[in-house]
């Protein structure tokens, strides 16, 4: 079995990382929100100003981030507890959080000997686009690009070397 | 199967809400739920309250679900009561680190209601 270490220094291993990124995606909504996400027809996303983020370190160092729509994250959040769209309140904040926090975790426990050398953080959910995330130089990542009920969604994975 | 009381430790409070209701789909009857951010707050409820079971995230600020679970064996409101983890956490050393430290039964995130209950039923029953 080859090591995580041993792949990490190369941007081929890294590219085929993405499925099992989308993969552990769309898991978490099936299962968690009970939700098939699509894949979307144009590249347009529109002003995506909702953002959770989690940052890895250990074996795989780095930041996944998700990013939608408010109303988007609102209607997670009304999936997730089963609650009227009208009743979600500050909670979206911890659900979207959760949501990243689930996916990061889904997919580290997909990679080969990665689910036990990898430490995930406590969720970051910042509102606006207003902001810009700086990464580390020549920092390879990973990005899937989805539709959870006709309103797009990306997911990001920044990885640090 | 008569209703229960459980205990939820998670520090997020969506999370606990969705593992209550996850209990609830998967046909178990809870007659009270009490609830706790970590460790340290679950104790502080079970030296007060008697509970059947205990759900528990692993990676909680103040005292995370694994030290949870080994301290409850000194705790003799507590010290019988399953304890089922559910968390991201799903590696096979976490697994037997859970186990090992009392835990019986390991759900991993995402889970469905379904997955709930194989974990749960049998640790109710005393199966597990």
């Amino acid at each position: 079995m080859n090591s995580v270490n041993s792949t990490l220094g190369t941007g081929v291993h890294h590219a085929e990382w993405a499925p099992l990124l989308e993969t552990a995606v769309r898991e978490v909504f099936e299962l968690m929100l009970g939700s098939q996400l699509t894949v979307p027809t144009s590249a347009e996303e529109g002003d995506l100003d909702t953002t959770a983020m989690v940052g890895l370190a250990g074996q795989l160092c780095g930041v996944l981030s998700v990013r939608c729509t408010g109303k988007a994250a609102n209607l997670m959040t009304s999936k997730m507890l089963g609650i009227e769209l009208d009743k979600v309140g500050p909670e979206m904040s911890d659900a979207l959080g959760e949501i990243c926090n689930m996916v990061a975790g889904n997919f580290k426990n997909k990679v080969t000997g990665l689910a036990e050398g990898c430490m995930l953080s406590p969720p970051t959910v910042v509102s606006g686009t207003d902001y810009v995330l700086h990464c580390m130089a020549d920092s390879p990542s990973l990005r899937v690009s989805l539709l959870f009920e006709n309103m797009p969604i990306t997911v990001s994975l920044e990885i640090h070397e | 199967m008569d209703g229960i009381t459980a205990l939820i430790v998670d520090d997020s409070s969506v999370m606990r809400k969705i593992v209550e209701r996850s209990l609830r789909q998967a046909g178990i009857t809870l007659t009270k739920v009490f609830e706790a951010g970590n460790g340290a707050e679950g104790l502080t409820v079970l030296a007060e309250n008697k509970v059947d079971l205990i759900l528990c995230d692993i990676n909680m600020p103040v005292m995370d679900g694994l030290e949870f679970v080994k301290t409850l064996s000194t705790v003799p409101n507590a010290k019988d009561v399953p304890v089922v983890m559910i968390t991201t956490e799903g590696s096979e050393a976490h697994v037997v680190q859970a186990l090992s430290s009392g835990a019986r039964g390991y759900i991993r995130k995402p889970f469905t209601p379904e997955q709930v209950k194989e974990q749960v039923l049998p640790v109710l029953a005393g199966k597990s």
